[in-house]
């Protein structure tokens, strides 16, 4: 089995308290860590785990700068055979559309039965994956949290509500968007990181891939974030700035208050 | 103008709320007109869901298919690209259906594709102009969507105050012969409903709700302690499930359960919709969370920008000195 794993490079907000930058266009990005995208390091893992059991490759690819690259060493660390990087000015200020349709190019210049994504990054859109496979004419699943192989299909399950899944017999090729809590991505340390240091990276670009310019980047972009707000707050919290102990003892006023102690 | 569709969900002929929710985004966009319902699926079930339309929109076109009994999205996509007359805007909740359905139908459309809109602050020649959030709601953005070729344009659950209309008589269309052949190279097969899990914390007044801030599974327990002080239930928010530290019975959120609690507290929880999606009831909501940043402050009632693994333990101990239980 080929599969290929489209990763993300993300600022990581369990990590950072996000903020405006002055101008106010963009979030402030100085101080910011990042790491690979949540959804995406569960799609490397469940990658890994099928070519282990059935055997291939696992490819991971990126669109992306010289700072990306971490990531894709990170997932090589974990078992990845190759990494890509895809890069080019060309690319920047694509929306979804843009992205997907540089990755359908990319595609489309290899070889794979199963393309994963991770369910959505930071902008929580969840869309390139669907978008991709549309594109390539490969039947999609999304919020995928199990995959199981048989006789050549594949049996997925889908998040739906309330807990329950939805599960469905998927034909290959297809793309499928992985949820995050579907395994337990491989712990990577820096040993690990360090192994894969001079592991060759590739980049491909615009030409190197097809890909046709007017059809990505910020020109072809039909929507177009325009800027970063912190709304208003509406009403808010009425915030509690006592120490700590006083605020338990608050907490426990108004828990009383509300009925919620028996 | 542009003709606006909603796209209706329904379960055993009975609609989602979100119905009269993509009316209300849809009169955002245009004020003086009325969205047009598309509802999918077959016999009894469609026919009750489409009666039961017509009382806000004022044409309602039916789709019935055989293969549409089950809302597979590979076939309602394909049902709908040979339906939509040319630049629609079709509006799709943004749940799990909506997330499977439309980043590939606005390909197949040729159209724009928004996500998780929240927002909408109207159209001005071609563009729409839309809200969005971003990094896990902590920080909101401006979307122009260019509408030239349409647009599919997925909605916050939630988001849409549905609006008080006087009722009017709408018109069931049936659309069925323009269908067209649906191939399916995925097959639904079943649906598996959720376990119960051991304890059921839809039934409790008070829950000690636990999110990515509890940090590792060993810190769960500081939650149970002050559960049990209380006499309420621990729940939790995704990613303490994703990480293995507690069941998905005890998951709050629209991939887990709805609660009704009359006292939330949301123990270093960020507030992703996905999570504020299952707490219902409007209960009295405390939220503690060392991000002063953190989204859940905008929908709480009291917040404390404290570590929990401090403040849970503090907390515990003022419970037990009220009922004359020593502390450990």
């Amino acid at each position: 089995m080929e599969i290929l794993v489209c990763a993300r490079r993300v600022p990581d907000t369990s990590e950072n308290e996000i903020s405006l930058n002055a101008a106010g266009n963009d979030i402030e990005r100085d101080e910011l860590v990042y790491s690979v995208n949540e959804a995406d390091n569960y799609a490397v893992e469940e990658a890994l785990q099928i070519r282990d059991r059935v055997g291939g490759n696992v490819t991971v690819a990126t669109i992306g700068g010289e700072d990306d690259e971490e990531i894709l060493r990170r997932e090589l660390a974990m078992g990845a055979n190759q990494a890509v990087l895809i890069s080019d000015d060309a690319f920047s200020g694509s929306d979804g559309k843009g992205v997907a349709t540089i990755l359908k190019d990319f595609v489309r210049k290899g070889r794979y039965d199963l393309i994963l994504t991770g369910v959505q990054a930071d902008d929580g859109a969840a869309q390139v994956g669907g978008m991709l496979a549309a594109m390539l004419d490969y039947p999609f699943a999304s919020l995928v949290n199990s995959i199981a192989l048989e006789d050549g299909k594949l049996k997925v399950s889908r998040e739906i509500e309330g807990g329950n899944r939805e599960i469905n017999e998927i034909d290959l090729p297809c793309v499928l968007s992985i949820q995050t809590g579907i395994n337990e991505p491989r712990y990577v340390g820096m040993r690990g990181i360090r192994q894969v240091a001079s592991a060759p990276i590739p980049t491909l670009g615009a030409s190197d891939l097809g890909v046709d310019q007017g059809a990505v980047g910020e020109a072809a972009a039909r929507v177009k974030r325009v800027d970063y707000f912190v709304p208003a707050l509406s009403k808010g919290a009425e915030m509690l700035d006592g120490s700590r102990e006083e605020n338990a003892d608050k907490v426990l006023e108004l828990v009383a208050a509300k009925g919620g102690l028996k | 103008m542009t003709r606006i569709f909603a796209y209706i969900v329904h379960r055993g002929g009975i609609v989602d709320d979100s119905a009269a929710e993509l009316f209300a985004a849809a009169r955002k966009i245009d004020a003086s007109g009325l969205p047009t319902a598309i509802v999918t699926g077959c016999g009894a079930d469609l026919d009750a869901a489409c009666n039961s339309l017509t009382s806000s929109f004022r044409e309602i076109w039916k789709v019935s298919h055989e293969a549409l009994t089950y809302p597979n999205a590979e076939l309602v996509r394909q049902a709908l690209v040979n339906i939509l007359p040319a630049n629609s805007i079709l509006l799709v909740s943004h749940d799990h259906f909506g997330i499977d359905l439309s980043p590939g139908l606005s390909i197949k459309l040729g159209s724009s594709f928004v996500s998780d809109v929240l927002a909408i602050d109207g159209l001005e020649g071609d563009s729409l102009k839309l809200g969005r959030q971003e990094f896990g709601g902590q920080v909101s953005t401006h979307v122009h969507c260019d509408i030239s070729s349409g647009a599919v344009i997925n909605v916050r659950p939630g988001a849409f105050k549905p609006e008080q209309s006087a009722p009017i008589t709408g018109l069931v269309v049936d659309k069925s012969s323009t269908v067209g052949a649906l191939t399916a190279r995925r097959r639904y097969l079943e649906t598996i409903v959720a376990e119960a899990g051991d304890v059921d914390i839809t039934k409790h007044t008070v829950l000690v709700s636990i999110g990515r801030g509890i940090q590792e599974k060993e810190n769960v327990s500081l939650a149970e302690e002050l559960a049990e002080a209380l006499g309420a239930a621990v729940s939790c928010s995704r990613p303490v499930v994703d990480a293995k530290w507690m069941e998905k019975s005890r998951q709050v959120g629209s991939s887990g359960k709805t609660v009704k609690p009359k006292v939330y507290l949301a123990c270093g929880i960020s507030g992703a919709f996905q999570h504020l999606a299952g707490v219902k009831g409007n209960p009295f909501l405390i939220a503690i969370n060392k991000n002063p940043k953190a989204p859940i402050f905008q929908v709480a009632d009291v917040g404390i920008v404290d570590d929990v693994l401090e403040f849970l333990p503090e907390l515990t101990n003022k419970v037990r000195e009220m009922r004359g239980v020593a502390a450990k």
